[in-house]
């Protein structure tokens, strides 16, 4: 006698995705794009037209055009800026990654370190960073690193706490079947509590690298207006003293581009992680 | 049949030897439920048995107790020869698999956990699933499988490592009827090749009657034993039996003694 799947239960098995795709994207997906393009295109085409018709001078509001155009002329020293930006947020990001999850499974360790610690990472969490910016700047020489710091605070605890409750979420029936097999406590964290936890890290991450941008800016608000930065916030503030208002639209343009793209790079790192198995990776199916 | 397991399965006859016995076993939990009070209960090696018993009367917790996931209040458990790892499989109400791995490294994790190296893990993986009726389904995740196709899974994972004791709880309940019937079929085949013993939770009458060769009944209110009745139909049973006469009777007398446990 073989033990053979019946038909019924074949039959059972949930659809796999089989929408049609076109270059590589389903019509969904392809809606998902194109609908907030066009309506950008749209409030571009309008604010161009205000601005014209009315004929408002740059120095009040500069036309998408305007802006575009300085950007490509300011590119040289805009593009430094925002490199030197960009380092500051992805470091502090992977210091907040690094740091949040190897602090998460300390927690997850004991109660008690839990217990103890976590209402500090609250505090840590609740104090507004524009108030303790000066502070770090004074106190740490390296400007690099006290902007690092300042962004790395804002960054730190979604990834934390997200991470901890992540790695408190595993299957119950699932612990007992490790216990059944008398597996150590690393084999339940390297294949029970870690996996669990991941969709939890990445939701965190995808929630810190837009805070580590905005510490990183807000920091280099409080730096620039020491004169002692050169990221993108200082670009905003010295076109500012300068009346240069298009170039203050053009590093601003640059500031939400930067954070739409780093907004895009964290779901894409989700959806990869967890194409195979988690529901949110999965919605296009309905 | 499955092919040859690399340990070979126990070919000895059904001797009334027990693999696990319960004496006075009582369970009050934390929060002070008297689960189960002076359960006796001993399982000879080979056999079939099934809980029966209405909800809440403590078949799950009998069931948890025996694979020692928790311990009892008084009273003792004992697996012959200690139990090592491995030596009981538990298959849950829920597929119970871990969603993020293959079918395939699903039922490597018992093996795995044990230290077994990876290559004869997944060579006796893949003949634990080929065994289920699974071959071609490896490396399918469990999201893309049924009902029945993760039970099946699950029942792998258990049987993996060559139990000699397979615990069961309301494995079947979730699934259509269908797919149960066809699954009991199969579990029965797996039973036979395989020689584990089982024990089997279950709310059904007919499940028990089908599958098992001893229906141990149950009544609530503390959790106990109160009647302990023998299926001596022979095996293989199939659908003649499902509609035979003598399947009949017995689902009627074992109906009655769970109607006469919920009275009480
Ligand atoms: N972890 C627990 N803590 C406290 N009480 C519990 C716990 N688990 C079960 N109980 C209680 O113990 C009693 C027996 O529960 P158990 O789950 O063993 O019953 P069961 O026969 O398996 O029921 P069902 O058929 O609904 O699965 C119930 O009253 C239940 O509420
Ligand atoms: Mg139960």
């Amino acid at each position: 006698m073989t033990v053979l799947l019946s038909a019924n239960e074949a039959a059972d098995a949930p659809l796999q995705d089989r929408a049609p795709r076109h270059f590589g994207l389903t019509a969904e997906a392809w809606l998902r794009i194109i609908a907030p393009t066009l309506i950008g295109l749209l409030a571009l085409a309008g604010w161009e037209a205000l601005v014209r018709i009315n004929e408002i001078p740059p120095y009040l509001l500069p036309g998408p055009v305007t802006v575009f155009e300085t950007l490509i002329r300011e590119w040289p020293s805009l593009s430094v800026s925002l490199l030197i930006t960009l380092q500051i947020t992805f470091a502090a990001l992977a210091v907040a990654a690094v740091l949040g999850l190897a602090l998460a499974v300390l927690f997850a360790q004991s109660r008690i370190i839990e217990l103890s610690l976590f209402p500090y990472a609250v505090i840590l969490q609740v104090t507004p960073v524009v108030a303790i910016a000066p502070l770090i700047i004074i106190w740490v020489d390296d400007i690099r690193i006290a902007l690092l710091i300042c962004a790395w605070i804002v960054a730190f605890f979604p990834i934390l706490s997200n991470t901890t409750l992540g790695l408190n979420s595993a299957d119950q029936n699932l612990a007992d079947l490790f216990r059944l097999y008398r597996a150590s406590r690393w084999q339940v964290l390297r294949h029970l509590r870690l996996p669990t936890a991941m969709p939890y890290f990445l939701a965190g991450l995808r929630i810190s690298g837009g805070l580590a941008l905005i510490g990183a800016i807000v920091a280099e608000f409080v730096a620039g207006t020491g004169g002692r930065a050169s990221g993108l916030a200082y670009r905003i503030l010295e076109a500012g003293y300068q009346l240069q208002i298009p170039k203050m639209f053009a590093a601003l343009v640059l500031v939400s581009l930067t954070g739409i793209a780093i907004f895009l790079a964290m779901s894409l790192i989700s959806h990869l992680a967890l194409r195979h198995w988690h529901e949110s990776a999965m919605k296009e199916r309905r | 049949m499955p092919e040859a397991p690399p340990i070979a399965p126990v070919t000895e006859p059904r001797g009334p030897a027990s693999v696990i016995s319960l004496e006075g076993v009582t369970k009050r939990y934390a929060n002070g439920t008297l689960a189960v009070r002076g359960v006796d209960l001993s399982v000879a090696r080979g056999d079939f048995v099934s809980l029966l018993g209405p909800s809440g009367c403590g078949k799950s917790t009998v069931l948890r107790m025996m694979a020692g996931l928790i311990p009892p209040s008084s009273g003792r458990v004992e697996m012959a020869g200690g139990g090592e790892t491995g030596d009981i499989g538990f298959v849950f109400q829920e597929p119970t698999l871990m969603p993020w791995s293959s079918a395939l490294r699903n039922v490597m994790l018992p093996l795995r956990l044990g230290g077994v190296g990876r290559q004869t893990a997944e060579r006796r993986a893949r003949d634990a699933l080929a065994s289920v009726g699974l071959a071609g389904f490896e490396d399918s995740y469990p999201r893309a499988l049924s009902g029945g196709m993760k039970m099946r899974v699950s029942i792998a994972r258990a049987l993996v490592t060559k139990p000699r004791l397979l615990l069961m709880d309301e494995p079947f309940a979730a699934l259509d009827e269908i797919t149960r019937h066809k699954l009991n079929n199969d579990l029965l085949t797996l039973w036979q090749a395989e020689r584990f013993t089982a024990v089997f939770v279950t709310h059904s009458v007919f499940e028990s009657v089908y599958l098992s060769r001893r229906v141990v009944v149950m009544a609530a209110r503390p959790g106990r034993v109160v009647e302990d009745l023998a299926v001596d139909a022979p095996y293989p049973r199939g659908e003649a039996f499902r509609t035979s006469a003598d399947y009949a009777a017995h689902c009627r007398e074992i109906s009655s003694a769970l109607h006469r446990a919920m009275e009480e």
